[in-house]
């Protein structure tokens, strides 16, 4: 199999709005290798919210090509994209995106019921995904009773629970003081050294400085693509 | 998969549990109306076929009368009945001389009268004066002593077998036999006393007694030479009808009727007795679907109220599962298991509100509210199938949000 997680050719999405069109995505190309850890970065309306979606697979392009994982996925109906967000992509949201009135360990345990899982197998996995971010001691807790940097912890894990292709991580400490965002950053890289693949997308420069590739669009297209090192894989 | 989705059913229920209860409302209106309403009407089956019809009037029996009983009729009816002759003792004789049925005859009349022992008295006992056959016919069993002889029926000897209450009432658990009691000051020899036979809507059954015919109180009770009743009692079903027919045929002879005469008397059996209640019990039972489905489209509606409300309130978190991978096909069943789920709660409580309703009938009046299975699986089916109804727009609105929309919706 390839080493590419992520192949997107000629991207483009429009989008309606009226009789204006809008175009979000004027074009992207970019490919993403296993165990890479690129931050998207760009001003509000230079089309990166766009782009997560779309690499997010909760959106599908006007034109152009997106290759996940080695499966074509940009003309797939919606009942293939939730299988793919299900098995290939873990979402981490700014505003962490918990259902409040579950336990964290319910909380995680949901992409596997999507997933089809036995309930016996969703536990241990579960509870497996909270130890490695080091929440195997407040499992029971529902989100309110939890603080920001655990909440954040809890998607973290519930996001890798499937082993995905891809953590999508949207602002993931926007919400976060800097030194819970820091916390956050060091549970990414520590993912990161162990062979996980992350997009994160961020307008904050020290949080982007974390990752080992910054891309930043404007307008619609890529501006710039830059590798601060090289990767360790 | 159905397992988990009815738990988060009941988490998302039990996290608004004052919402919920008033959602479902409705639906259990609806099933404990049709619950309490089918047990009683139920129980009213029983006790009337059981107790009433046979009680009052008797297995294999009918009534000789001059107008019909248990039965509403118009004014008019009742004056045409009231110039109707009363049944004599030829006719009576004459019915019972060309009977080839088998079967056993007594007449009857009644009048409400107040029983004297030794100072005390028990009022308004109704006194029957009867032939012998009447134990057989109303099936009395004696407690104790004996009943009284065709012989003494014949001659009048004042003789009287009485009610178990009034046994109770005048001589308070001492030995009634052959004591002498006074029945509209004439004086009658208490000979047997008959086993308690209960209460029938309330009203004692024992509260009664038996004196011969032909004996003095007669003149008081009937008019000379007339009875309110004559009792024709046969050995079966088939019996009773061919006797019914053969008295008709009596009578009609006896009273000289031209064909297209209608008959001057009535025959009441046990079943013409039920028919009054049978009307009632018919429109109930019209009623009944009709009171449900209001109730249940009322709570339907309120269920997919709710249910719509549920979407708009919890878009994002259908926005976190669709983005963790749930099709619209899961967030669907969600929506309809959780709607469900709900009036399915609903009709649950319904269904214990309503035996609970059927029991406190039972124990408060003399009816026996019997619960009928098919009312209470009845009842859950409805329960699931309104909850499924209802929720079938708001769960397809759900699984058709966009999940990009959704997250962002706050």
């Amino acid at each position: 199999m390839s080493d590419l997680v992520i192949q997107i050719r000629d991207l483009v999405r429009t989008y309606e709005m009226g009789v204006e069109t809008v175009h979000a995505l004027r074009g992207v190309s970019l490919e993403i290798r296993r165990n890479e850890y690129v931050a998207i970065m760009g001003p509000s309306g230079s089309g990166k919210s766009t782009l997560m979606n779309l690499i997010g697979c909760l959106d599908t392009p006007t034109s152009g090509e997106y290759w996940l994982n080695g499966q074509e996925v940009s003309r797939m109906p919606d009942d293939a994209l939730a299988r793919v967000r299900n098995r290939e992509i873990g979402f981490v949201f700014q505003t962490f995106n918990l259902l409040p009135r579950a336990s964290a360990l319910a909380n995680v345990e949901l992409p596997l019921v999507y997933a089809g899982a036995a309930a016996r197998q969703r536990r241990q996995r579960a509870e497996a995904a909270l130890t490695r971010v080091g929440l195997g001691n407040r499992m029971d807790h529902r989100p309110n009773e939890l603080s920001g940097g655990q909440r954040q912890r809890v998607a973290i894990a519930r996001a890798l629970v499937n082993e995905p292709a891809i953590l999508l991580a949207d602002e993931p400490t926007g919400n976060l003081d800097s030194t819970t965002s820091e916390e956050i950053m060091r549970v990414f890289e520590t993912l990161h050294d162990q062979g996980q693949t992350i997009i994160m997308v961020t307008h904050e420069a020290d949080i982007a400085a974390h990752a080992e590739r910054v891309v930043v669009l404007r307008d619609g297209r890529i501006a710039s693509d830059t590798r601060r090192r090289e990767a360790a894989a | 998969m159905l397992k988990d989705a009815v738990g988060m059913a009941l988490t998302t229920i039990r996290t608004q549990k004052l919402k919920s209860f008033f959602s479902l409302l409705g639906v259990l209106i609806g099933v404990t109306f049709l619950i309490a309403v089918v047990s009683i009407v139920q129980g009213m089956n029983v006790y009337m076929e059981d107790q009433f019809a046979n009680k009052l009037v008797g297995l294999n029996t009918f009534q000789l009368r001059r107008m019909p009983n248990f039965t509403d009729a118009s004014e008019e009816q009742w004056r045409e009945w009231s110039r109707r002759p009363r049944i004599n003792y030829v006719e009576s004789d004459f019915v019972e001389s060309r009977m080839e049925t088998p079967a056993i005859f007594s007449r009857f009349c009644s009048e409400r009268l107040p029983l004297v022992w030794n100072g005390t008295t028990a009022k308004d006992v109704d006194v029957w004066t009867a032939d012998a056959p009447m134990f057989r016919i109303k099936n009395l069993d004696l407690e104790a002593g004996r009943v009284f002889t065709p012989q003494e029926a014949e001659a009048g000897v004042a003789v009287v077998v009485i009610g178990w209450e009034i046994g109770e009432k005048l001589f308070k658990g001492a030995d009634p036999l052959g004591k002498s009691i006074a029945i509209e000051g004439l004086p009658y020899r208490v000979i047997g006393l008959l086993t308690k036979q209960g209460t029938l809507f309330g009203i004692s059954l024992d509260k009664f007694a038996v004196v011969p015919f032909e004996s003095p109180v007669h003149r008081v009770a009937c008019r000379a030479g007339f009875m309110d009743e004559f009792h024709v009692k046969a050995d079966n079903v088939a019996g009773m009808q061919a006797a019914l027919a053969e008295t008709q045929e009596a009578m009609r002879i006896q009273r000289r009727l031209k064909p297209a005469q209608e008959d001057n008397f009535a025959m009441q059996t046990a079943e013409g007795a039920l028919e009054g209640w049978k009307k009632i019990s018919a429109i109930l039972m019209t009623a009944l679907p009709m009171l449900v489905s209001v109730s249940l489209v009322v709570g339907g509606i309120v269920i997919m109220n709710i249910m719509l409300m549920a979407v708009a309130e919890r878009t994002v978190e259908i926005g976190i599962r669709k983005a963790l991978g749930a099709k619209r096909r899961d967030i669907m069943a969600q929506f309809v298991v959780e709607s469900a789920t709900l009036s399915t709660l609903g009709a649950a409580i319904g269904i214990a509100t309503g035996i609970g309703l059927a029991f406190a009938v039972r124990s408060l009046t003399p009816l026996p509210a019997a619960v009928a299975p098919w009312s209470v699986l009845l009842g859950v089916s409805l329960g699931v199938a309104v909850g499924m109804i209802a929720g079938i727009y708001p769960a397809s609105r759900a699984s058709k949000l966009d999940p990009i929309t959704a997250l962002r919706a706050e």
